[in-house]
């Protein structure tokens, strides 16, 4: 299983906080990840194939869309940060 | 605790004063206080919501403040960001740093602020006559964090 998070605006488009899901069958990376959740269409390709920029975290550490998920990781997609 | 996340609000003398007293060597004492503004973007904000990422918020702040002490010799460092419902004139965040003298303490100072604002998982939502809206991320913050050099993660 994958455990996936939304924070701030992507949270509130997508209606959703977090979701567990298997491991995507091919979905070895985040820019894969990205690229099955945008399958989904509607908002979720508005979101996740659109011209919004994303920054995505797995297993809470900041990360490139190149990086490898598995089974087990927990993975974050947000807006860029605003704290401070 | 050198990294705090916390809805309540911070005293700054009093901490400044744990981190002077904590070293009879420390000889410099840098502080930064951010707090929320009433005006934003050209509208009235009455109210600033901040959200988090817990777990990777502490991981991140921490590693933020690792990062500072390896390059400058500092004693102490403190973090403390608020969450949650702040309206203006609250204090958001907190950073104090010390040291033997004000150069390294001025600098890793600013280091943390610079790469708080651009890697610590925090969202801001103002609420505005408007409505409410999310904060964009200024680009300005990024630049000032490229001063450093490298990221900590190579994004």
């Amino acid at each position: 299983m994958l455990k996936v998070l939304y924070f701030a605006r992507l949270r509130e488009s997508l209606g959703l906080a977090g979701e567990e899901l298997p491991l995507p069958e091919g979905v070895d990376s985040v820019a894969a990840l990205m690229a099955w959740l945008a399958t989904r269409g509607g908002v979720w390709q508005r979101e996740f194939a659109g011209k919004h920029l994303l920054r995505a975290a797995v297993n809470q550490d900041l990360v490139a869309e190149t990086a490898t998920i598995q089974p087990g990781d927990e993975v974050a997609f947000f807006p860029p940060v605003t704290g401070g | 605790m050198t990294v705090r996340v916390q809805r309540e609000d911070f005293d700054v003398g009093a901490e400044v004063t744990r981190l002077r007293l904590a070293r009879p060597d420390t000889g410099a004492i840098a502080a930064f206080v951010g707090q929320v503004r009433d005006l934003n973007e050209g509208s009235r904000v009455s109210t600033l919501t901040l959200e988090h990422y817990p777990g990777m918020t502490e991981k991140s702040l921490e590693a933020i403040v690792a990062r500072a002490r390896q390059r400058w010799d500092i004693f102490e460092a403190l973090v403390i960001h608020r969450i949650g419902e702040l309206r203006p004139t609250d204090q958001i965040v907190l950073v104090v740093v010390s040291g033997a003298h004000r150069g390294e303490a001025f600098a890793a100072c600013e280091f943390i602020m610079d790469y708080l604002k651009t890697e610590a998982p925090f969202w801001k939502k103002e609420s505005t006559p408007q409505g409410e809206r999310w904060v964009d991320a200024r680009t300005s913050d990024e630049a000032a964090r490229q001063r450093w050099g490298s990221q900590l993660h190579d994004l």
